[in-house]
């Protein structure tokens, strides 16, 4: 079927990219004259919408699945500019549909924003879902914790084919006991490996806090995180281990790898006939982070590591995946509406683990914030500059001869990249 | 981080009530706070934890409590009836307390929901609390008599209005507090502080912390001898903070 808001769209958005312009109003202006555009374009893909949702991880899973299907001769549409928003989608769809509307894809995999999820899954119910996990994370937006639960229970429930889940998440892995329809997979991590992974359940209550009562017993699953070396990892699936190297640093990084793999095992078929894991397995290990997530890049020589902090769970990630030993460390925390307002979560984070080196140089608008919380924890602090790029400057200038790392909230990093690029080789991020 | 005794001039033992369930927004920061600072005016700490099931500690100097979810506060709620009493009796004994949020609620006398439902608090504050559809969210500023400009960030649905057996906190030129008519934030009975403000409340606002920790040391030892915490960053953090939009 023909349809004029196509072309239209289309013109928008090279319009507006004539202009500088977001990637938005073309979305917008498509969805106003055609409000079945995107759901008409989606319900073309042989394979269906693929959903990837949760707190932590959307961007670099949404990656890897992208990755992981195009090593099996899928053509994947997704949406690369990290556009949570359906209109993003659809100003996305725009930019890939034919003059005729058609999109030349088997398959979408989407990266969507818990509260938008919603909207958009109610439109377009997917094949398939991935949820990753349920943290504190700008509950000032969301107002509580067990509310975005519920928002991930409704992806599930709208989905028409196969829902992962994680099996080591309790808030995410009860939703299967709310589902008749789809099919139910897990992806699953080793026992020796839990305890790189609090849950907000296990927030740091007091030293020698009891731990929360013990898990039920727990469902098998499709792939389960082995073991994480220090540029490899080992995966669990179809009955045997397999070693393969990794590009992707940070142990959650590499746990939403064995979520990537079963969602992409679920999409081409498990079992040794249906996916070719040989390749699987070289996509995987070639996987590099989604920018910001665990980034390295080169300042005078030496390694800079860029570490995206959220959350109270994402800090003490960081924290555990890039120990302090022999780094210059700079932390800095904004407290823009991206970030989300509140400051209670750094008290949910234990620093004691900078303690021995101090952390060298503090920014963002909430330094001060963050310095109070290290003096609490008997954390040295060297410099506090709420301006970000006198602040980055003298980090620099003051470790010419270390590797640095620079623990960041979402906005400080976006500022923090743009400095950097001055100065060194940033992927351009689109 | 467990200090020695030797040479403090006194134990003062912090409870942290329900800190497993009523654990939410940084409540942690306020139990530290107090551990930090009681050594930094010479004291020894000690921490306590009180979770659903447990048996009541016989000693206690200062109480605090936090946020909970509505999930969480349900599963509080039969066991904190069943310490009701012991609860009353230290406040009205002058047993400093400080409670945020849910804690500050279930201390009321009701919780009314916005389906009609009303959970019985423990009627040691003379606070009431009904459930609403709006969420009050945001940074927050209250004038106060007695610690000055409090700063902290509030995020609930229940609105809570003050009987005449306790008197407020404060009154809020910036964000809402208490509710959304009176302009009032948290509430004062004997040594008790009440609050809506997380963010942790007491690492930016040490003059509340240092009212806890004094109630607390006279009660035990008659005098209180301050020592002399380093405060510039505490400072400089609520410089920055006031200047920050709702
Ligand atoms: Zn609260």
């Amino acid at each position: 079927m023909f349809s004029f808001s196509v072309p239209l769209g289309k013109l928008v958005r090279r319009v507006s990219r004539l202009r500088g312009g977001g990637s938005a109003l073309p979305g917008l202006v498509v969805e106003k004259i055609d409000p079945g555009f995107m759901q008409r374009t989606l319900s073309t893909l042989p394979h269906g919408v693929a959903v990837v949702s949760g707190t932590n991880g959307k961007t670099t899973t949404t990656k890897m699945v992208v990755e992981l299907l195009e090593s099996q001769g899928l053509k994947v549409f997704t949406n690369r500019t990290g556009s949570n928003f359906t209109r993003g989608v659809a100003a996305a769809l725009l930019g890939d549909v034919d003059w005729r509307g058609r999109l030349d894809a088997d398959i979408a995999v989407l990266e969507l924003d818990e509260a938008h999820a919603v909207h958009f899954v109610n439109r377009v119910p997917p094949r398939y879902s991935l949820l990753l996990n349920v943290l504190r994370d700008q509950l000032d937006r969301f107002g509580e914790i067990d509310k975005t639960a519920q928002l991930l229970q409704h992806i599930a429930s709208k989905t028409t084919g196969t829902v992962v889940l994680n099996r080591e998440d309790p808030r995410v892995a009860r939703i299967a006991d709310t589902l008749d329809g789809p099919e139910v997979r897990y992806f699953g991590l080793d026992d020796s490996l839990l305890s790189t992974f609090p849950n907000d359940d296990e927030l740091r209550a007091g030293p020698g806090s009891p731990a929360p009562a013990a898990v039920q017993q727990k469902p098998p699953a499709d792939v389960v995180l082995r073991r994480v070396g220090p540029d490899n990892a080992d995966f669990e699936y179809d009955g045997g281990t397999v070693t393969t190297a990794m590009k992707l640093r940070g142990v959650y990084n590499i746990f939403n790898a064995a979520a990537a793999l079963t969602l992409a095992r679920s999409i081409c078929g498990s079992g040794a006939a249906a996916a070719d894991h040989a390749a699987l397995l070289t996509a995987l290990s070639q996987v590099a982070p989604a920018f910001g997530r665990g980034e390295s890049l080169v300042v005078d020589g030496l390694p800079l590591d860029l570490v995206l902090v959220k959350n109270p769970s994402g800090f003490r990630l960081g924290l555990k995946s890039f120990p302090a030993g022999g780094y210059a460390t700079m932390i800095a925390i904004n407290d823009n509406y991206a970030d989300g307002r509140d400051m209670s979560w750094l008290w949910d984070v234990d620093f004691e683990s900078l303690r021995a080196d101090g952390v060298d140089q503090l920014t963002g608008s909430r330094a001060y914030d963050m310095a109070l919380r290290l003096q609490y924890d008997e954390v040295a602090v060297g410099a506090v500059n709420t301006e970000i790029t006198p602040a980055l400057a003298a980090f620099i200038a003051g470790a010419k001869d270390k590797p640095k790392r620079i623990f960041c909230t979402y906005t400080a990093m976006l500022a923090i990249r743009r400095e950097l690029s001055k100065i060194t080789t940033v992927e351009v991020v689109s | 981080m467990t200090p020695g005794t030797s040479a403090s001039k006194g134990t003062i033992r912090v409870l942290q009530l329900y800190p497993r369930d009523m654990n939410i927004y940084g409540d942690w920061g306020n139990a530290l706070v107090l551990q930090q600072r009681l050594k930094w005016h010479g004291y020894a700490p000690e921490l306590l934890e009180y979770n659903v099931g447990d048996e009541f500690p016989d000693e206690v100097d200062i109480i605090v409590g936090g946020g909970g979810q509505d999930s969480g506060q349900l599963v509080i709620q039969d066991d904190l009836q069943s310490r009701a009493e012991t609860l009353r009796g230290l406040a009205e004994d002058g047993t400093p307390m400080l409670l945020i949020c849910g804690t500050y609620q279930l201390f009321g006398r009701f919780f009314k929901t916005r389906s009609g439902a009303v959970i019985p608090g423990i009627g040691v504050l003379d606070v009431e609390t009904h459930g609403t559809d709006e969420r009050l969210i945001g940074n927050v500023k209250v004038t106060t008599a007695e610690f000055g400009e409090v700063l902290g960030y509030e995020n609930h649905s229940g609105q809570t209005t003050l009987g005449p057996g306790v008197a407020p906190l404060g009154t809020v030129p910036k964000g809402t507090g208490n509710n959304s008519s009176d302009g009032q934030e948290g509430a004062r009975y004997r040594n008790i502080v009440a609050s809506y403000l997380h963010g942790s409340l007491l690492p930016k606002n040490p003059a509340i912390a240092d009212f806890l920790i004094r109630a607390a040391v006279e009660r035990k030892y008659g005098s209180f001898t301050p020592g002399e915490p380093d405060d510039h960053f505490a400072v400089l953090a609520r410089e920055h903070a006031a200047r920050r939009p709702r």
